[in-house]
């Protein structure tokens, strides 16, 4: 079996923190966004079709609001995955360093 | 932490010639005392100890060369925790030869491993000759060879070269001979060319290149060879070839006669090659492990020769007395630490072999000590950036207890993201967890060992900036909202048409509309303002005025500070003279203008906003225009308040030189300051040249530093902008499109983000705030009061002194 080491150690650790930092602020973002809030207006992409043509205004906001959380909450679940493996790499690494010396 | 640095006292140690050695080498240990050199004239030659420290010296150069050879066989050596201590002088010899032997071998084995080297190398040039030369004479499409055995001299090939004629060959019946051996590569057409003009024709040469590329062992390089062979007729010839391949640095070997010479001379030549493997390997087998078992102690060696060394410098630095038979130091220790002292020379007066035991005295000195201002993990950070710009005067107030908490707090303000303060305190937090692991491994990487020198401090900047990126309401350029907005949107429109809020792009929230605005938020700012066009135009106004104050603020608490300097130096006067001047100067004026923004940010409110004075034009016609209409009106008292500002001027100015003036000349309540004070002559126009430039440094210093600390404005705005910008242009991508697939864009987008802020955000606005904030402390703050113009106390102490290994880095 070849070796899964793919990384050094500084890359996994790297890696590491921009897992968690990722798991943490996505999974933030998410329910910010799935909560309606106004600050984030900007950063939802609406068009005019949507504001004027609404029949119930505002639904198609917050549709999109909810489309867009959702996206956030699949992008943390796959820094999770990015995470894992990075633990795994991590692991791997501190056991090829333990073999050399 | 201290308020100001300890008391030093001079003191004369006696040390009995029988336990000096132990004596300092246990004041080594401790760290105590800071030894001044009594012998300042002597040359290091002429010193007393000096064939120790070259014994020392010579000890560690073969320390050198052996942890040379250590690293050259990636052999590690271990370290211990606890470092040994110096050894005794009868110890010495002992170590001495074990280096000594250590290194004679060490270097007869290098020597003979290089000669098997060259001999195996020789073996194996042969080889590949014998080998190729074969192929040349088997060979039958080169047309190139006429390479006839010497047997079929008497009978013409089939291949004759019109070339050389070996018709012609044989006719005068001459021999031919052959010159076989190896060439580096680089030289081979050069070879070739020089042998065709100088042979004219009469020999051939033929060459191929060899597989394996063999190491030059003089060199030491790696390269290819070629294998050539020359046959040439003719004696004169012969000669002409040798004379060249000498010149080219061939190896040259004996070309065989017939195939089967050849092929005895190459077993031979196997058979001899293994033989010298065997050897070689047997050969760094020994090496090694007489480099292993030298490892072991290797460290031990280095820090008691470091020691050793250490204690003989110190030693020629005492001056010798020869009727008491003792050596007397002179030493710098700190009052408190006097009892300490003695017990550590009992201690080494018992290990070492005399008598009497050495004593302490106390001697009064009239020279400055140095300073010591005692200092834990924590706050040895903060000490190290006050320090750098000067270590303090002798029993001067010390800035640094109030750095601990006002830079991370300047930082902050300038800083302020809560996200960002976040990621700062949860790094600095690794940092400080894993201190003890991170000491063990000492990189030699310097920036990382800067950054670990100062964890605390960017631990204490990334708590702060939590704080401030609360009040700013600041995260990743985003506002929480917590509690819940003062601002109601649907107040201001319930009783207008739709056609207001359907045919604006902006609309404006009027305060003064009732249920608009209940209240202000609990804690920061309102998050609102993060949806709002005109978000700048407040926060700056703000964040301004805010600056001002806390410059102010700052400022005042640096005058203030250096009462407790006049205090102390005795100078009663300077209370009055300096420090009431400087106050009043500096809170008559700009006290005020922070009076006046206190007050108008509590005497209006929404109502009656559009009658509030502008605060500028107000204090700048504080100076332009004087009415003295009504001294109770505002007018009035600014026009109080210039006139004392004015006054404080030639008070500063003139106060200290007349005074001293008329001190010196024998004025009623003479003091008696110290006594170098009257004994120094007293030069007016000295004095009173220098306090007219501290005069004007501080009055337009004032203006000048009180705009300086508008940075903390600047730096915040750039900050947000800056995050939200890389918001804005970077993370909203991610977003953009809202089905399933756009979590392909949302995941690496977000890591260009992460490294973005990481780089951008977090290092670089990180280390430009440190910088303002560290700037605003070094000149803002201290020139009010600090002179930073001590020595700092650097007692002799083994564990601060550098190891030429490790600088190395073969330690």
């Amino acid at each position: 079996m070849p070796s899964l080491l793919f990384c050094g150690p500084k890359m996994a650790a790297c890696g590491m923190v921009i897992s968690i930092w990722g798991v943490i602020m996505l999974a933030m973002l998410g329910i910010f966004f799935s909560a309606n809030s106004a600050v984030l207006i900007e950063d939802v992409p609406f068009t005019e079709e949507d504001i004027w043509e609404d029949k119930q205004p505002p639904q198609r906001i917050y549709a999109l609001y909810r489309q867009v959380g959702i996206n956030c909450f699949i992008a943390a679940a796959i820094y999770v995955a990015v995470g894992a493996i990075s633990l795994c790499q991590v692991r791997l690494n501190k056991r090829q360093e333990y073999m050399v010396t | 932490m201290v308020f100001r640095s300890e008391e030093m006292c001079l003191a004369q140690l006696f040390l009995q010639s029988g336990s000096e050695y132990d004596c300092i080498s246990e004041l080594g240990e401790l760290g105590l005392v800071e030894f001044r050199d009594l012998n300042p004239s002597v040359s290091s030659f002429q010193r007393r100890f000096v064939s120790e420290i070259k014994r020392c010296e010579e000890m560690e150069r073969i320390l050198g060369f052996l942890l040379r050879e250590i690293q050259k066989a990636k052999i590690a050596v271990p370290q211990e925790d606890e470092s040994p201590l110096a050894p005794p002088p009868r110890q010495v010899l002992e170590i001495m030869e074990q280096l000594q032997r250590l290194e004679m071998e060490l270097s007869e084995v290098a020597k003979n491993k290089d000669k098997l080297q060259r001999n195996l190398l020789e073996l194996t040039e042969y080889t590949h000759m014998l080998k190729i030369t074969r192929t040349f004479i088997h060979s039958r499409s080169r047309v190139s060879l006429i390479l006839t055995q010497p047997l079929y001299e008497e009978f013409p090939t089939m291949e004759t070269d019109s070339a050389t004629g070996s018709t012609g060959m044989q006719r005068l019946g001459a021999k031919l001979g052959f010159v076989s051996g190896l060439i580096q590569r680089v030289k081979v057409e050069a070879f070739e060319r020089m042998l065709w003009r100088v042979c004219k024709g009469y020999t051939i040469l033929s060459y191929t290149e060899v597989d394996e590329s063999l190491a030059d062992l003089d060199t030491g390089e790696i390269s290819k060879s070629f294998v050539f062979l020359i046959s040439f007729w003719g004696d004169q010839i012969g000669h002409k070839v040798q004379k060249i391949c000498d010149c080219y640095h061939c190896h040259l070997y004996p070309h065989p006669e017939n195939d089967e010479e050849r092929a005895d001379v190459l077993d031979s030549l196997r058979t001899r090659i293994q033989d010298l493997n065997n050897v070689l390997h047997r050969t760094d087998d020994y090496l090694r492990q007489v480099l292993q078992k030298a490892a072991e102690s290797a460290y031990t060696w280095v820090v008691q020769v470091k020691k050793m060394k250490a204690i003989y410098h110190i030693l020629n630095l005492c001056s010798f007395d020869v009727t008491n038979k003792c050596l007397i130091a002179e030493v710098w220790c700190p009052v408190s630490d006097l009892a300490n002292l003695r017990g550590a020379l009992e201690k080494g007066s018992r290990k070492g072999d005399a008598t009497v035991p050495s004593f302490v005295n106390r001697i009064p000195s009239s020279d400055t000590p140095p300073t010591l201002l005692r200092s834990n993990k924590f706050t040895t950070g903060f000490q190290s950036i006050v320090e750098a710009y000067g270590v303090g005067d002798y029993r001067e107030v010390s800035p640094a207890p109030y750095t601990v908490i006002t830079f991370p707090f300047l930082f902050a303000v300038m800083f302020g993201d809560l996200g960002h303060g976040v990621i700062m305190s949860l790094f600095a937090l690794w940092m400080v967890l894993t201190e003890k692991n991170q000491n063990k491994k000492r990189s030699s990487n310097e920036i990382w060992m800067t950054f670990f020198h100062g964890r605390y401090i960017i631990l204490m900047m990334g708590l702060f900036s939590i704080y401030t990126g609360l009040i700013y309401n600041d995260c990743f350029s985003k506002s929480l909202n917590i509690f819940g907005s003062g601002w109601s949107v649907k107040a201001m429109f319930t009783n207008q048409h739709n056609k207001t809020v359907q045919t604006n792009a902006l609309l404006t929230l009027d305060p003064n509309v009732s249920g608009v605005f209940s209240g202000p938020y609990p804690f920061g700012i309102d998050p609102i303002w993060n949806l709002a066009v005109n978000r700048l135009s407040f926060l700056n106004s703000y964040k301004m005025k805010m600056s001002v104050i806390v410059g102010v603020i700052h400022m005042s608490f640096g005058v203030v500070l250096s009462v407790f300097n006049h205090l102390h130096f005795r100078q009663k006067f300077s209370v009055y003279l300096l420090f009431l001047p400087e106050l009043l100067f500096l809170i008559c004026l700009f006290g005020y203008l922070v009076f006046m923004i206190l007050y108008k940010w509590l005497a209006f409110s929404a109502r009656n906003s559009s009658q509030a004075p502008s605060i500028l034009i107000h204090f700048i016609n504080m100076f332009l225009e004087f009415n003295l209409v009504g001294l109770i009106s505002q007018t009035g008292m600014q026009v109080f308040l210039l006139l004392i500002a004015v006054m404080c001027v030639p008070v500063l100015l003139l106060g200290k030189p007349l005074y001293l003036y008329w001190q010196q000349r024998g004025g009623k309540g003479l003091r008696r300051l110290n006594i170098s004070c009257t004994a120094l002559q007293f030069d007016f126009a000295d004095v009173l040249l220098h306090q007219a430039i501290h005069t004007i440094e501080f009055c337009l210093g004032c203006i000048s530093n009180t705009a300086s600390y508008l940075r903390l404005w600047a730096l915040s705005l750039a900050h947000a902008q800056l995050s939200e910008v890389l918001w804005a242009m970077v993370m909203r991508l991610g977003f953009k499109v809202t089905t399933e697939v756009g979590v392909v864009f949302l995941v690496p987008v977000f890591g260009l983000f992460a490294m973005l802020t990481v780089s951008i955000l977090l290092v670089m606005e990180g280390l430009s705030a440190f910088l303002h904030a560290l700037r605003l402390h070094w000149v803002e703050f201290q020139n009010k009061f600090y002179h930073g113009t001590g020595v700092k106390f650097l007692p002799f102490d083994f564990s601060q002194l550098p190891s030429v290994f490790e600088q190395d880095g073969l330690l």
